[in-house]
């Protein structure tokens, strides 16, 4: 039960992914929405090192975990960049008065 | 219980605890610092599953990028007059439901799948072999993403910089 | 020095003008100053063609190829995998034509630098020729007739957007429009050829096909098909080449910069079609080639009688040049390979030479063309005169100039064709036009530049012109001697362009479908140089040097009875030309009017698409629409029926099921909340579900 297998690890990242999830859906502050996508990411990643080490696949897991932390350091100066533009467009970064969507 | 299985829960913990604070906690500022605990229980995890240069990128680009560019966002759209900037939370029962729903589901579906396991040979370092593919099988990725990089610092500069008009 | 190193200079030739092109086009608005790069891009263009010629012609006796596959198509029904490759071939043609193209590219980026200054789009339009330098440089360099037909379409492209470079004119815009549809019409049956040849072979690599064919491999195996095949691929030059019927759009065309005029319409792109004939020389039936020479000889007669009339002094050239290219035509019909070919370089330089002087006399007379109001330009413009006089003396056949040389050639092939094969039309026709065109050029040389001007107030303010223009001019003009070509002034068979440079290639077509006297005989008598290059029979060889002294001097008599003609008529005035056009005024009107082809195929092709849409407009409104009037009545009185029972049956449900949808509508918008969170939550909720749908655990 102690001894940690691969099932640990996953069950790690699955809580880590819904924990993201969560902060997702309830912050209002737009930045912390992108903490939320950050901890997913993680918790995608925490997946492919996982299978990586335990399943035999030579170095391919660790590879796409690489690419995974670029994209989201583009994805993060992108998403910080619209934020700043939507700062400047409502004064404010909250995204549940952001609701132009509607109508 | 050995110590790999030791330092297992000890990462586990300080990443599952910081991540909860970084979601519960109001005050924006203790989240992005909760982050940076969680970041680094990750890079633990990672050091545990022998992918040391893994580990060693996640807390450079993470802590020393990402995580700071966050952080500027927070000061950026904040009118700050000290360190405690709150942010607003809504759909706090329903979230939970649907987040605690999924969390069981998924958390059933990782243990209760038959994952066929295999462990391969792990090398003292990973750090050779990546590099080896990253210029011979990954070389296409590896351009591609550059130029990604590339495209998200100029798109990141013109989106920021662009005047109401 | 290795092949490898041709082939990819010859690559970077290919590819520099589109450089150019490239860039001038995306950054000429932002840069104005970037056409020079485009002038430097092919000076240099020009200067690496100029060494790949030297280099291929002095050390490698060879073909060069070098090819690709491109696409492989698997598993065709009955024919396994089919490759098509994609390559340049380089041989002595190509490497001509190379130095060729360049050299009058070039020269006429120098030209249009002052003849097109303080134009609004100057920088566009040296993009335009950068585009144009470098399709006519894909077609020369090609090996396959695939990607000749590719960068055949780029060549009308670049041609309709030369000839429309000013296209604020209507006749610009009309012109452009017209070139570029007879040109589809011809390139329809080279198309259709090319269909041919791929059916039966799976390649478009020309040496493959002809190897192919040489095997014995006949298409549809009926020898009729291959005669249609090179028929059909002929078709593409007669558009491209301006060849009768297709020839009317190239003086229209004349509506582009002249510089344009004399790139494309004098020195390479009409040069396209003659190229593309002496590429699939190899394939061509007897009955093929009579086709082309007959249409050869007949465009360049029609053409050659329209340009005695006309008053545009870049009219002229325009039917001068149709005529010569059916010259050139007629050549490859009569088997005189490789006088076509040396008449197609010779002709490039001295009708490029004539273009761009005209360019210089235009521009000096501040746009004026028309040469009954110009006249005494000698002593204004001495430099353009010269190298304008010495142009006309080469394409009238004067000794000592290169058109005698290439011109000679032609006239003997089809004299010993005539003698050979009976059809003695055809030498009568050439001689003809021989004489005809040392007139015409006369006329134009004598009523441009000699005697007393004719509009003072223009010719006050002409001038020569700027060194930038007068020096391509010289250039050309030199180029126009026969010491280039052969060190013997009255024949051109033993210098080196014939002797070594190039040289007839054997044909492939089955022995039965060639003129007899191309059939190499096997046992005896095959008059065989080295490498075996040479095809003819002896037969052949002896009539070509029968023909050899006749036809000089039936040209140098027919040139020179030309020329007097001309100046008794417009120098010394011996003969008035206007009573004698009066007396003869119906072959006159007949001859300025273009022999009414314009307004016949106004007659029938244009008109005849136009009252075939009126046909289908008629029957579209009688009978169709009768016909939907008869169903409409009786749809009307059902309808009234499914009327009523629309009102109280169908509205019934509709207004309900829309009072049910009004109804779920109005709650369920409250879903759409526009906040990106709520979205979030239902597609947590709908992951859950579908998880407990599939049950993985």
């Amino acid at each position: 039960m102690f001894q940690v297998t691969l099932q640990h690890f996953l069950v790690l990242s699955a809580i880590l992914f819904s924990l993201g999830v969560y902060g997702i859906v309830t912050r209002k502050n737009a930045v912390m929405v992108l903490m939320g996508i950050e901890l997913i990411l993680n918790a995608a990643n925490i997946n492919f090192v996982a299978f990586a080490k335990f399943g035999n696949f030579g170095f391919g897991g660790q590879m796409y975990a690489l690419f995974v932390i670029v994209l989201a350091a583009a994805e993060a100066a992108i998403a910080l960049a619209i934020v700043l533009n939507i700062y400047k467009t409502f004064t404010n970064v909250n995204i549940d008065e952001i609701d132009n969507l509607k109508e | 219980m050995n110590y790999y299985d030791i330092l297992f829960y000890l990462f586990a913990i300080i990443t599952l605890v910081s991540a909860g604070f970084v979601v519960t906690t109001r005050n924006v500022i203790y989240s992005a610092f909760f982050l940076l605990f969680t970041f680094f229980g990750v890079a633990g995890i990672y050091v545990l599953l022998a992918a040391d240069f893994i580990a060693v990128v996640q807390i450079m680009v993470y802590v020393g990028g990402i995580l700071i560019l966050l952080l500027f966002g927070v000061m950026l759209t904040n009118k700050i007059t000290n360190v405690d900037i709150r942010t607003g939370t809504g759909n706090l029962l329903p979230a939970s439901i649907a987040v605690g729903l999924l969390m069981g589901a998924l958390v059933s579906v990782m243990i209760y799948t038959g994952w066929k396991v295999q462990p391969g040979e792990v090398p003292d370092t990973s750090i050779k072999q990546l590099g080896a593919l990253l210029i011979t099988d990954y070389l296409l990725i590896f351009e591609l993403l550059g130029i990604l990089l590339l495209i998200a610092l100029i798109g990141a500069a013109s989106i920021a910089r662009r005047d109401k008009e | 020095m290795s092949e490898s190193l041709l082939v990819n200079l010859s690559i970077a030739i290919l590819f520099l003008p589109l450089l150019g092109f490239a860039t001038v086009v995306i950054w000429g608005k932002r840069f104005p100053k970037l056409y020079l790069l485009e002038v430097g891009i092919i000076t240099v263009a020009f200067l690496i063609s100029l060494f790949v010629m030297f280099a291929k012609l002095s050390y490698f006796p060879k073909d060069i190829i070098s090819e690709f596959t491109w696409i492989t198509l698997g598993n065709a029904p009955n024919d396994g995998v089919i490759n098509i490759d994609l390559g340049i071939k380089i041989d002595n043609l190509t490497v001509l034509m190379l130095f060729v193209v360049n050299l009058i590219s070039m020269l006429v980026h120098y030209f249009s630098v002052e003849y097109m200054h303080g134009d609004k789009r100057y920088t566009r339009y040296f993009s335009y020729l950068g585009l144009f330098t470098f399709s006519m440089l894909g077609i020369v360099l090609t090996h396959n007739i695939l990607m000749m037909y590719i960068f055949w379409e780029l060549v009308g492209v670049s041609s309709y957007l030369l000839i429309g470079f000013w296209f604020e004119k209507k006749s610009a815009a009309d012109a452009s429009k017209k070139a570029f549809i007879v040109n589809r019409i011809g390139d329809i049956g080279m198309f259709i050829g090319i269909l041919i040849l791929f059916t039966n072979y799976h390649t478009f690599t020309f040496d493959t096909i002809f190897e192919q064919i040489k095997n014995g491999v006949i298409p549809f195996g009926n020898n009729a098909w291959l005669t249609a095949a090179g028929i059909l691929i002929f078709m593409g030059a007669v558009g491209k080449s301006a060849q009768f019927p297709l020839h009317v759009w190239l003086p229209d065309a004349m509506e582009g910069p002249t510089p344009v005029s004399a790139l494309i319409h004098a020195a390479t792109m009409v040069a396209a079609g003659v190229y593309l004939v002496t590429r699939i020389f190899v394939l061509l039936t007897a009955d093929a080639m009579l086709v082309i020479a007959v249409v050869g000889a007949f465009t360049a007669f029609v053409a050659a009688t329209i340009a005695i009339t006309q008053n545009d002094i870049k009219k002229v050239l325009a039917y001068s040049t149709v005529s010569q290219l059916g010259y050139m035509i007629m050549s490859l019909g009569v088997g005189a390979y490789a006088f076509a070919f040396f008449h197609l370089v010779t002709h490039a330089f001295f009708k490029a030479c004539l273009f761009l002087g005209s360019g210089s006399v235009i521009h000096a007379m501040h746009h004026e063309q028309d040469i009954r109001k110009m006249g005494g330009l000698k002593k204004k413009m001495p430099l353009t005169y010269a190298t304008f006089l010495i142009s006309t003396l080469a394409i009238s056949g004067v000794p000592l100039t290169s058109g005698f040389l290439s011109k000679d050639g032609i006239l003997a092939g089809t004299l010993a064709f005539g003698k050979l094969t009976g059809h003695w039309l055809i030498p009568i026709l050439a001689f003809t036009v021989a004489g005809l065109t040392a007139f015409y050029m006369f006329r134009l040389v004598i009523l441009t530049f000699h005697g007393e001007a004719r509009d003072h107030h223009k010719f006050d303010h002409a001038h020569e012109s700027p060194k930038l223009m007068v020096t391509p001019l010289i250039i050309l003009a030199a180029l126009s001697i026969f010491i280039w070509y052969t060190p013997n002034p009255i024949g051109a068979d033993n210098g080196w362009f014939l002797k070594s440079w190039v040289k007839t290639p054997h044909q492939v077509t089955p022995d039965e479908t060639r003129f007899s006297f191309m059939v190499e005989k096997q046992n005896h008598e095959v008059s065989k140089e080295e490498h075996g290059e040479i095809v003819n029979s002896l037969e052949y060889t002896e009539t070509m040097h029968w023909a050899h002294y006749k036809a000089m001097f039936g040209s140098l008599a027919v040139a020179g009875l030309g020329i007097l003609l001309s100046f008794m008529f417009y120098q010394w005035k011996k003969i008035d030309a206007d009573n004698l056009a009066n007396k003869i005024k119906a072959l006159y009107n007949f001859s300025l009017n273009k022999w009414y082809l314009d307004e016949l195929y106004d007659a029938t092709a244009v008109s005849g698409t136009l009252n075939t849409g009126k046909g289908l407009s008629w029957f579209d409104q009688k009978i169709v629409d009768g016909a939907v009037n008869g169903s409409a009545w009786l749809t009307r009185f059902t309808s009234k029926l499914s009327g009523l029972f629309d009102t109280y049956v169908v509205d019934g449900l509709v207004n309900f099921s829309a009072l049910l949808s009004g109804f779920v509508g109005l709650n369920f918008r409250k879903l759409q909340t526009g906040k990106v969170q709520t979205y979030v939550v239902f597609v947590v909720f709908a992951v859950i579900i579908l998880l407990i749908f599939f049950k993985p655990f």
